[in-house]
Order: C-alpha cells, then structure tokens, then sequence
C-alpha cells in the first residue's frame, strides 16, 4: 500500500480549491500574475499516455511534461476565493471553487499556534435579515393620499448633535418673536445616511479619497448633504485645510492615531469639520481593538498616523475611560472645547446586551455633551479581526436600535441624543430599505461602510469570499497599501459608482416616504412597518401580518 | 370623512347655529355623533364666568361618584342644569342616563390661590373623575373649566338636536364660540372621548385629517405633561402641541405652525431667525404633523384660529360679517348660516398660513 502524510495540509482542507482545465489554458500567465496571494503558480506535471499507431494493438506508453497553472497548498498561500484568475483568464480556464468540506480552519490553528485572522465581515448566519422581514404595510390611500416621489419635495435631513428638549432652550421672547438668548449645543443636520468610519491604512488611499470625493460631489453636485467620517487614521492634510473639510466627521479612537497632524492643521482649517466621532467600540469586533498590520503600514501610512512600520493597534479601551460619565464627559469636554463648542461629538459603540444603559445613561447626562450615539452592530465590517471575535462576538443592530429608542421614549427623551445605527446594513444591496425601516424604528440616521467598497469593486461577500483585508494584499486595490495593487482601483469610476448609488438611494428613500405620505422623516414610525413574522414583530413591537 | 364648523361671535349665539352649520355639510360626513365644545358662555351661565363648570354624561352612579370627590376636594356645587330631553325611541342616538352641567365653587383653601395653582386643580380633578369614571364605566368627563361646556353623543346629529331640543333657540343657552363637528371618531372604536373638539385648560381644537405622525406625536406627548391622556384619536396631538407650545412654553401663537409644520431646511436655513426656526425643528421634532389635516383652535382668550397641514391637502373656508366669523370645512356650511356676507372675502387657508380671529373679530393672516 502507498505511503501518505496524513497531517500534511492538503488541497483538500482548503476552503477553496482552483479548478483548472488545461485544454482550455494558453498559458498567458495572467491568472498567476494577478493572483495576491501567490495561491497559484506555474508548474510541470508528468502526463503518462498509452497508445497504439499500428492497425493491430501494440500499445506503447509515451510520457510527457507538460505546464500547468496548480495551486499552491498551504497554511500562509492559500486560494481565498477571489476568483481574480477567472477575471484575467481570457479562456475561463480556471476558477475557485467553494470547498464544502474544508477544514482549513482546524489544520491552521493547529499547525500555526495563532488565531486566525481576517478582514470583511461575519460569515455566519447573516442570510436570515430581519430587516428584509419587515415591510412597510402602513399604505396611504383614501384620507390620507400618498405623496408622489417624483412632484412632491422632501425634507430629509437628520440631527448630528445635541438636541435640547423645547424647555431648556435660551430662548427669549422679543416683540412676539423668540430670540436666542444663549448658546446652545451645535446640531448639524445632515442627511440620513452617513459613510460610516473606514480608515486610510484599513483603505488603500485611493479607496478612501475616491469616497471623499464623491462626498464633495454628492454635496457640491447633487444636493445630498451626505457626510463621510475619516475612521481612525487621520486625514490627508490637504483635505484638512480645504473647504470639503466641512463634509468629513473626524474619528478619535483608541489609538489616537492620526491627531496631531489634524490639531497641527487646525490653524490652517477654513471650514470646521462636520463633527467628531468617538469610536469606542466596533460591531464587527466588540470588545477588540483595531489593528492595522505591519505590512499594511506603508510609508504614507505611518506618516499620516505619526507612527512607525509596526502592528498598529488601537487598545480595546480607551485609556482614562472608567465610568460612562466622567471620562466620556473628559472626552467630549476637551474635543468641544478644541473646536469652540462648534463642532458636534457624539460616540460609536459596538451594539451590545448592555446598549440601552449606556445610552439611558448619556440621556440624562445633564451637561448635554453627547452629540450622538452611533451604534454598530454585528454584521458590520472590518479590515482585520481574529475570525473568532468576526463570528462569534457581536450584538445584531435592529432590535438593539429598537430597545434604545424605546428606552429613550420612556424617558420622555426621544431624538435629543440622537440615534444613528449601522451594521449590516445595504447587505441585500437596498440601503434605503434599510435606512427606512431602522429610521422607522427609531433611528435618526444610519450609517455604512462595507456597503461602498462593494460599489468600488470588493470581491467579497458574506459567505467567506475573499475577506483578506487584513493582508494588505487586497486584490482590487481597496484595502491594500501595496503599490501595484492600488493601481488596480479606478478611482474615478469608484466615486462615480457611490455618487450613482446615493443618487438612487435618495430617490428610492422617497419611494418609501411617499407611500406612507410622509415628507419628512418617519422616525419612530412603526405603525408604518408590518412583519410577516411574528417573532420579529413581537419583538420589534410592529404589526403581525399574514 | 369629517367634517368641522366654528362660530364667534360678537353676540351670544345658540347651538342650533352650529348644528344648521353642520348638517349643510352632512354629505361629507358619517352622522355617526354631535360634539360641540361653547366657550365664553350666555344665558344662566353668563353670571358665572369665573367659576368652574363640569361637563359631564353619565349614569346615576356616576354622577354620584364624581360629586364625591369634587366633594372630597372642597368644591361646592353651586348650580346645576340638566338639558331638557325629548326621547323618541325613532331618534338614532345612544344617549347616557344623565348629562350633568353643574357650577361649582372652588375650594375654600383656594380662595387666595394663583390662577395657576386653580387651573391644576381643576385638572387633575377632571382626571381623577376620568379615572374613577372610567374604572366602573359610569361616564365621561368631557370639561372642568371656567366658561366653557362641552356636549357630545353618539347617533345622527339632527336627532341628537332633537333630543336635546338644541333646535329651539332658547336665550338661556347661549355662547359666544361654538366649535362642532358631526361624526364620531371611526379611525379607532367608536367612544365618546374620540370625538372633536377636544378640550384642555381653556384650548379648543378640533381638526378633518389624518395625523400621520400619531405615534410619535403620542409617544413624546405622553411624558411631556399630565394632561395629556386618553389619545383615542389622532387629532388630540394637535391640541397638546397647542397646549405646550403656548401655555406650557409659553411661546407666541405664531410658533404653533412652525412646530406643527416646519419650513423646508432650505427654506427655513435662508431666513433672519433660521437659528431659532431650526432648534424648534430640532427640539420638537417628535411634534411635528405630516398627514392632510386643517385644524381649527381655540385659545383661554377667546382668540380663534384655523391652520393647515403643509401639503394642504385638507380645505377649510373662513367667512365673516360685522359681528360673526363662521369657519367650515365646505363653503355650503357658510352660505346656510352666512347667506348675506360678502363671498368674495371669504379666506381659503392656504399651507402656509395661520388664519387669526381676535375678539374683536378682526380677521388676520399670518404668513409662516
């Protein structure tokens, strides 16, 4: 009997395996040249054939080598499903395929002694979305006429900032007319739907400015307010100082990384930014701090960042951070204080068990400091994470965004912090389905990430594709810092592809106002929303349909 | 559909006026009730302007249960009037046992009280009836306030008049403002409480429409102030922003309309006061309205005044002559009991307005 190496990885444990057909290869190469991660290579296999030239048989056997593009087998250069090879073959010669019966998650553990890591997202059970068992049911018809999408106009902005309930407004009454009589915290409304927090270094900067870009344009262009906020890794400082500052949210982490070049810029700003972000916690990750690899800290990186060629971690907790009041109140103290009270700041958490007494708690926080709770849940994205904390962490977003707007009902306090979630959501592709229904719920904005590397090209999907944002070898230029990998993002296009996307999102936001006849904003509306299932709409307290 | 009538007056008038009002429109409406709120109040009421005056339509045990805690809390009972009824077992109308309109004294303790400290009182008194009330389902409490009397039964409205002999003028029961409608509340179940106008410490409203933003209206409303109860239908927002906004705020009139229907960001972002137009927008957000509505109000002053929803999407119609304005949803309600004014003043609320009627009767057009 043939002698095997049973504890050898093999080709077999491999989530993914290339299928390749050599009659239909021409060799050209492409497939190894463009693959990242080296996970095919060119090779010679021995071909043994029988043959037999004479009109009686006399067989003859003929060997032969011939070239081959195979996959290489193991633990670091492996097949992450890309499917770049089968984008550059010219012959759909070749192609990954879904391996059912991979075990390449036990052979890497127990061969590497090192968690695994990966960018993207959560990889199970985001099939089932309980938003896409929402609909809205609440149609106007007869007393109260739906609008009409295209006629009617629509008014849909939302609070970014501290909203002081009615009674503790400075106002003033002067010849029949109320004046302000002091200052107020600075509420900054925007649109509904904001890029959520991606950093340069987690984006390759092409990706990140692409989206700064359609930013402007979305804004200058098309009349939709959209803000973007930078993430954690600064801002190039020619966006610092120039006027599209005002479409950004500038994010502080744990890891600070990236404020001194923005404080150093703050004399040279001509517009304020349009709020600050303080990121506590990720969805995709709860409880994790970020981390951005060496190998993606390239030069421009660690000079943006003001750090070296090293892992780059932001801690899981923010230093000083020990009860919700005293340091978030520091915090916010000192970043209001920066910008003269001018700027909104508001704090981003990872969804969690315990949400609605952090938010319960900031509501009656009588310095009205928090500007706003952006809440992210578990099926948001990341550059880079241990597998263990993408798959197993995490809180889902709709019924966490439900109980905090419910507990800020009860408190009598609703909108004055205003909500704004994230996490998931566009997965279905339809963001303003999403936005609408969170919105209906109770949120007063949502926010989103991976959504917009889909629309610049991201191969990846939920089910375990690709996912390699933590390499630096992103194999569409997005998530990467290597040169010749960025090259591949047609930046242009890029911004073109998210400007389109919101253009029809904007549009596909009234289609949803206009049958419930609303012009504005239907937060909190779940009289609107119904739900074929019924423990969703138990738990979503809206109307069981069947 | 529903449909909504105001009359003020220089000179006392008698519900018959509203009713003849109302039924010009009954095509537009389901005859399912009459509701009528009167304030500034003639007749045998005209003497007792200061005093407190409970509405009420109840059984006799409820009547007993409400006298005992007015007793309780030291009001005394002044004078009572119980409409003369006319029951024909032909009239469509579901009446209660009694309908109690009683004068009462505040209590001794408060004789040297603030305004203020009256007018909670008074409130929590009518909700401590409600309460009780409701508890054995002896009755409803409709009003306990200065000046004012409220009426409101289920069945068609002209045998509703009948049965109450509201067709006969009758000098004795006579009010300078009458606000009516004539249909029961039939978005939710069909309950006395649900029916227009509604009435709080001195505010009227009344409304045709739809408040699209019920739920979030209701969901703010509710911890905003104690008076805000019940909700059986969606048109009691509007008199609670009303209340907030003017008595509670304390916040000129003009600003109800900014609340109830913001400018457009664009626009409201361009005007001199945009600070101010945006913190309200901010700040009361969770008032505002967005379905079709046109809403006619009263305030504790007399002054009176119509306004619509944004989309004007709902219609009313504002006629006048030297001594009476008359608003109504269709212009056939002016024509019956106006037939002589001047149609060609007549005012069509437009989305963006807020039509005034002081006590002078002097008519004004607020632009937003």
């Amino acid at each position: 009997m043939a002698t095997m190496k049973v504890n050898k990885i093999s080709r077999d444990d491999l989530d993914w395996k290339i299928s390749y057909r050599p009659d239909r290869c021409t060799l050209c190469g492409k497939c190894v040249a463009a693959c990242p991660f080296k996970a095919i290579e060119v090779g010679v296999e021995k071909r043994r054939k029988v043959i037999s030239d004479h009109f009686t048989p006399e067989p003859k056997v003929e060997f032969k080598t011939i070239p081959v593009i195979r996959q290489v087998v193991n633990e670091y250069e492996f097949c992450r499903g890309c499917g770049i090879c089968e984008r550059v073959c010219p012959n759909e010669a070749i192609n990954p395929e879904r391996n059912e019966d991979a075990r390449f998650g036990a052979k890497y553990r127990a061969v590497c002694a090192d968690p695994y890591k990966r960018g993207g997202r959560a990889n199970l059970s985001t099939g089932n979305r309980t938003l896409d068992k929402l609909r809205v049911g609440r149609i106007s018809q007869m007393t109260d006429p739906s609008l009409d999408a295209s006629r009617h106009t629509f008014d849909m902005l939302a609070p970014f900032g501290r909203v002081l309930p009615a009674g503790e407004m400075p106002f003033e009454i002067q010849n029949g007319k109320l004046v302000m009589n002091d200052a107020t915290p600075k509420v900054n409304w925007i649109y509904p739907i904001a890029i959520g927090d991606m950093s340069i270094g987690a984006l390759s900067w092409r990706m990140w400015e692409a989206m700064a870009i359609a930013v402007a344009y979305l804004n200058e262009e098309c009349g939709i307010p959209i803000r973007m906020c930078s993430g954690e890794g600064g801002v190039p400082v020619r966006l610092l100082k120039s006027e599209y500052l005002k479409y950004t949210i500038l994010q502080v982490a744990s890891g600070h990384f990236g404020w001194n070049r923005i404080i150093n810029a703050m004399p040279h700003m001509k517009e304020l930014p349009a709020g600050v972000l303080i990121k506590i916690g990720q969805g995709a990750k709860p409880g994790d701090g970020g981390l951005l690899q060496a190998k993606k800290v390239a030069p421009h990186i660690s000079e943006i960042r003001g750090v070296p060629r090293a892992d780059l971690l932001s801690p899981p907790n923010h230093q000083g951070l020990y009860s919700i009041e005293e340091s978030v109140q520091k915090m916010f103290l000192s970043f209001n204080a920066a910008f003269k009270f001018e700027v909104p700041v508001a704090i981003k958490v990872a969804a969690s068990s315990t949400s609605v007494s952090v938010y319960n708690n900031l509501l009656r926080d009588p310095y009205n400091i928090v500007g706003g709770f952006f809440m992210d849940g578990i099926n948001g994205g990341t550059g880079a994470a241990n597998e263990i904390s993408l798959d197993h962490t995490g809180h889902p977003i709709v019924s966490k965004l439900r109980d905090c707007y419910n507990a800020s009902v009860h408190q009598g306090k609703q909108g004055q912090i205003p909500l704004w979630a994230a996490g998931g959501l566009g997965q279905s592709w339809n963001l303003a389905a999403d936005a609408f229904k969170m919105m209906a719920l109770g949120a007063n904005g949502v926010f989103t990430g991976k959504l917009m590397l889909q629309l610049a090209g991201c191969v990846g999907n939920d089910g375990g594709k690709c996912n390699a944002c933590n390499t630096g070898l992103c194999p569409v230029g997005i998530c990467t810092q290597n040169p010749a990998l960025v090259k591949r993002l047609d930046i242009d296009k890029v911004a073109e592809h998210i400007v389109n996307y919101f253009i029809s999102t904007d549009y596909e936001l009234k289609k949803m106002l206009a049958p419930i006849g609303n012009s504005s904003l239907p937060i909190g509306r779940s009289d609107c929303l119904i739900s074929e299932d019924k423990a969703v709409a138990d738990r979503l307290n809206v109307q069981y349909s069947c | 559909m529903c449909r909504i009538g105001a009359i003020k007056s220089k000179n006392y008038i008698h519900p018959s006026k509203a009713l003849t009002l109302m039924r010009s429109m009954q095509k537009g409406h389901d005859n399912s009730g009459f509701a009528m709120v009167m304030q500034d109040l003639g007749g045998r009421f005209e003497n007792y302007k200061e005093l407190p005056i409970l509405s009420m339509a109840c059984t006799d045990e409820g009547t007993k249960i409400a006298e005992d805690i007015l007793h309780d809390i030291g009001f005394s009972r002044i004078m009572q009037w119980n409409p003369d009824i006319s029951p024909d077992e032909n009239l469509d109308i579901e009446p209660m046992p009694d309908y109690v309109f009683q004068v009462l004294h505040y209590p001794k303790s408060f004789k040297y009280a603030p305004q203020e400290e009256k007018e909670e009182l008074l409130l929590e008194t009518r909700l401590k009836i409600r309460e009780a009330l409701e508890a054995t389902d002896d009755g409803y409490i409709y009003s306990f306030w200065p000046d004012v009397l409220t009426l409101k039964e289920i069945g068609d409205p002209t045998d509703i008049g009948t049965y109450f002999n509201l067709w006969d003028e009758d000098e004795e029961f006579t009010a300078k403002i009458i606000t009516a409608q004539c249909r029961q509340n039939t978005n939710y179940d069909i309950v006395r409480y649900a029916a227009h106008p509604f009435f709080l410490q001195g505010y009227t409203a009344l409304a045709n429409g739809e408040n699209t933003f019920y739920e979030r209206n209701k969901d703010i409303q509710q911890s905003l102030y104690k008076g805000y109860v019940g909700f059986e239908s969606d048109s009691q927002c509007f008199l609670y922003t009303l209340h907030y906004i003017h008595k509670m705020l304390k916040w000129p009139l003009s600003y109800y309309k900014h609340t109830i229907t913001p400018l457009p960001f664009e626009e409201a972002q361009l005007r001199e006061d945009s600070e101010i137009l945006m913190s309200i927008r901010g700040a009361l957000n969770n008032l505002e309205i967005n379905g079709p509505n046109t809403i006619i109000a009263v305030l504790p002053d007399g002054t009176m005044f119509n306004t619509c929803d944004a989309k004007k999407l709902r219609p009313v119609v504002i006629g006048q002559t030297d001594d009476t304005v008359v608003i109504a949803s269709e212009v056939t309600g002016l024509n019956e009991i106006l037939p002589d004014r001047d149609w060609s003043t007549d005012i069509y609320t437009n989305e963006r307005e807020t039509v005034v009627i002081t006590n002078e009767l002097e008519v004004q057009r607020w632009q937003q």
